[in-house]
């Protein structure tokens, strides 16, 4: 196991340098200037020069990349360039305010996906499984903005239970576990996990369906075991691939929606992205990829080792 | 113990006591904090510091709020257009003998936030923020923001501590309409964050100082920062100490949130979160005032133009066809339908009651048969089509809606015998392109480009584009005009300093322009927001700005 785990982390280093080359080269090949963000377009050549200077974006690329490559390494990824303000800061607060909607989400996807899944695969082809699996297919199917203004026109501007936008009351920064905040978060959490709910559906109902038809659930059946027995059995094996699956799916959200976080104004980290590309904010924009792509990476690693450790055969091999 | 009864004159002063306390606390109790809750447009609350980012947006919400310049704009009438009047300089004077240096004397008795005092030393600090490079509190992350909104400023001068001495690298009318931009932030303030900030050295202390500043922000405007979140909102309180009495705030508080949804701002407005958005959806116009909300708008100094190639070669060369393009568009049919109303139909970069419109001959208006005569004249019609190619984008800045009003544009050129491609390229690029000029690769076979430009000063609404020495790589004449009476005019502009007589001059060169059909001039924005009932005394004038202390809400 624990080669296993060392052999894992290793392959992670070259991913992790892959990805910053990648978003370092993404962000520098699109066209345009990257003083956009600072400097309005009635600019002088002249000034546009002398701030190119400044920022160092006179130099070679493989100079540039080299000089954010070891301050990076060193936890500098620089200052926006449109505020001014450290790159990691902004990053961190995004990622913190991402991280907060994507455990919601995930509580209520994975929850509600996982409920969908067993009893969809239980009751195979019943009107049980075609509801549940019809709630899946909406869930993947409906786009997620629309869904997003569906529900801040019923809940919002019609009833005005809850808030359309923002991410807590005061712009405190910091958020609290209590109704105050959580109400921000209901509509965002709503909408962000209707597509993880949709996808762990799917894939548990499949697995469920698979495990039922193998031998040993028949064996156990014979044995005499009693159903709810049998079903913990189902669910020990289903664990491991529903685990990745979750897993990835967490991924995704820990990178944050543009669209869910623009349309409710969410300060996470799609709604930082989205800032960075519109403003062209070159720092601010390869720190945050570099930031995502990270957290995705490691929490890769997270769910390989723990998926290694539930399931015997890869604890094997 | 004897307990003596209290006698009548003693209860008599009891209660005296009791009521004036009572009436000592009452307006504490009976008047609520009035608080203005704006949804902005801009996905991050513009930078603080003293020279905001996100444009003009920046300027209106954290520029002229917290910070005055020299001069500033009268924001107060809704039809006469915003001009420039004395702010932190009471009056100021060219040289009579070098027209390079000016005289401006201060505004005395004015404090910055943080209490201290503004004076000259103040002015040349601030100046030397972003055009003096070995200045310790020089900060080139302003500086693009600010240098070229002021582009002749080339240093400042104390003469005592309520007179500074400016000097622009030529004789440069223009200079107190430019100081506008610059915004007086606090040295004091400032070098007390310096003292304390960590740095390896001057330089990293310099931006861990100017980091500072932007959190404890300092100035001398009529509103004072008072929380700040990042990303997440912006409170101001008003400043009850302001110079200018009949401007300290009529609401306690103003809170800033950034929402670049137009969706998500009229969501927050509709259910109650704010009181007033920028810009709010205009498919949701009629749902907003049908719930009794207000919708303010007004011609802004903004044009949504196509800007011409006169390279050689360019078909916009011949005056006709320049000429048929301005009359063959029906921008009362744009504005009524495409965008319900919120436009202003162009016929130049300033419309009439501007004090720089002047009396062109050639009138922009919609006139089929002209146009389609002009276009015959010049050697086109139905069977042979001039093709023309128009660089734009999908979305952006001040574009409006540029691709729908790009293509209304393409079927009523049709009609006049044009054959219009659109090359669309993102926003950021086209703006890059629009500065390389037309002989630039990038423009990519394009005879024109539609990008929309402010229109407030002097240089930036036409010095820029038809002087012919702001041809690529200095400004943006990206279609390289070179009309020796645009010239001519542009220096009478620049060197006549009576007030008067300079506007008289810009006059004349707007007129030489339109006469010229420079553009083709399609519309102006109208800034629109939308406003709870409850607001009261807002004036929405002809200028991005507004001014928000005579601004009340009903708690």
């Amino acid at each position: 196991m624990f080669v296993y785990i060392a052999r894992r982390v290793v392959y992670v280093i070259p991913i992790v340098l892959s990805v910053a080359l990648v978003c370092f080269l993404l962000v520098h090949i699109t066209p345009g200037d990257p003083l956009v963000a600072i400097l309005p377009a009635d600019a002088s050549q002249e000034l546009a020069q002398q701030l190119r200077v400044a920022y160092g974006f006179d130099r070679p690329l493989p100079v540039q990349f080299g000089l954010w490559l070891w301050r990076a390494l060193h936890g500098d990824l620089g200052s926006s360039i449109a505020t001014g303000r450290p790159v990691l800061a902004e990053v961190l607060k995004a990622v913190g305010n991402t991280v907060t909607l994507a455990i919601a989400a995930a509580a209520i996807g994975f929850t509600l996906g996982l409920f969908f899944g067993l009893i969809a695969g239980y009751f195979r082809d019943t009107w049980v499984d075609k509801v549940a699996t019809s709630i899946a297919i909406a869930g993947v199917s409906v786009p997620h903005y629309w869904l997003g203004m569906v529900l801040v026109i019923i809940f919002s501007v019609q009833l005005n239970w809850l808030p359309a936008v923002g991410a807590g009351p005061g712009g405190s920064g910091s958020w609290a576990w209590d109704w105050e905040h959580i109400k921000y978060l209901v509509l965002p959490a709503i909408t962000t996990s209707v597509i993880p709910m949709g996808i762990v559906t799917r894939t548990v109902r499949a697995l469920t369906g698979d495990i039922l038809s193998q031998d040993f659930v028949e064996a156990l059946r014979a044995k005499g075991l009693q159903e709810t027995k049998v079903f913990r059995h189902v669910i020990k094996n289903a664990a491991p691939t529903a685990l990745a699956v979750m897993g990835l799916q967490l991924g995704y959200m820990l990178g944050g929606s543009i669209l869910i976080e623009t349309v409710f104004s969410w300060p996470g980290s799609g709604l930082l992205l989205n800032s960075a590309i519109f403003q062209r904010d070159l720092p601010l924009l390869q720190g945050t990829i570099l930031v995502l792509a990270l957290f995705f990476v490691f929490l890769n690693l997270l769910v390989d080792i723990a998926q290694a450790s539930i399931d015997p055969r890869i604890k094997r091999s | 113990m004897r307990i003596e009864k209290p006698t009548k004159s003693r209860l008599a002063a009891a209660v005296t006591m009791l009521t004036l306390a009572t009436a000592l606390t009452l307006p504490q109790v009976a008047r609520a904090e009035t608080v203005l809750r704006i949804g902005m447009t801009a996905a991050d609350i513009p930078r603080t510091l003293g020279q905001p980012d996100q444009g003009f947006e920046g300027n209106r919400f954290t520029g002229n709020t917290m910070y005055d310049g020299l001069t500033g704009w009268d924001l107060s009438s809704a039809t006469k257009a915003s001009v420039v009047i004395p702010a932190l300089a009471t009056e100021w004077a060219v040289d009579d003998a070098d027209k390079k240096k000016w005289t401006f004397k201060l505004r005395p008795g004015v404090t910055f936030h943080d209490g201290s005092a503004f004076n000259a030393d103040a002015v040349v600090w601030n100046v030397d923020k972003v055009l003096k490079q070995d200045a310790v509190q020089f900060d080139a992350s302003q500086v693009g923001v600010t240098a070229s909104r002021m582009p002749t400023l080339v240093s400042a001068k104390k003469i005592d501590d309520m007179t500074v001495e400016l000097t622009t690298k030529e004789p440069d009318s223009f200079l107190p309409i430019n100081l506008t931009n610059l915004f007086m932030a606090s040295p004091t303030k400032w070098q007390a964050l310096f003292d304390k900030a960590e740095g390896a050295d001057a330089k990293a202390k310099s931006q861990a100082a100017w980091a500072a500043f932007a959190r404890e922000a300092s100035g001398t405007g009529p509103w004072k920062m008072s929380k700040f979140t990042p990303r997440e909102r912006l409170e101001l309180v008003k400043n009850d100490a302001y110079w200018n009495k009949d401007r300290v705030p009529k609401t306690d508080k103003m809170v800033l949130l950034p929402m670049p949804e137009a969706n998500a701002r009229t969501a927050a407005l509709l259910s109650g979160q704010v009181d007033w958005v920028e810009a709010p959806a205009p498919d949701a116009v009629k749902e907003i005032t049908a719930r009794g909300f207000k919708i303010e708008k007004n011609e802004q100094p903004h044009v949504w133009p196509w800007q011409f190639s006169r390279a050689e070669g360019s078909p916009w060369n011949d005056i006709r066809v320049r000429k048929a393009a301005n009359l063959c568009i029906d921008r009362e049919g744009l504005k009524d339908g495409l965008l319900a109303g919120l436009m202003v139909p162009a016929s130049g970069t300033f419309e009439p009651g501007h004090p720089w419109r002047g009396k062109p001959t050639f009138e922009i208006k919609y006139d089929l048969k002209a146009a389609q005569a002009l276009m015959k004249e010049a050697g086109y019609g139905p069977t042979k089509k001039l093709e023309v190619k128009t660089q734009t984008s999908a979305s952006g800045s001040g574009q409006m809606l540029p691709l729908p009003m790009n293509e209304y544009l393409q079927q009523a050129l049709a009609e006049c015998y044009f054959d219009v491609k659109l090359d669309v390229i993102e926003w950021n690029t086209l703006f890059t392109n629009w500065r390389r000029g037309v002989k630039d690769p990038s423009a990519n076979g394009s005879n024109a480009t539609n990008v929309t430009y402010a229109a407030m000063d002097p240089f930036f609404a036409l010095v820029r584009f038809l002087q012919s020495s702001m041809a690529p790589p200095v400004s943006n004449n990206w279609g390289f005009i070179n009309n020796p009476k645009f010239d001519e005019l542009v220096t009478k502009a620049r060197t006549t300093f009576d007030a008067t007589a300079r506007d008289a001059a810009l006059a004349e060169l707007h007129a030489a322009s339109v006469d010229d059909a420079a553009f083709l001039y399609v519309a102006h924005d109208v800034g629109p927001r939308a406003l709870s009932p409850k607001i009261k005394g807002f004036v929405q004038p002809k200028s991005w700005f507004v001014d928000f202390s005579p601004v009340s809400i009903t708690p």
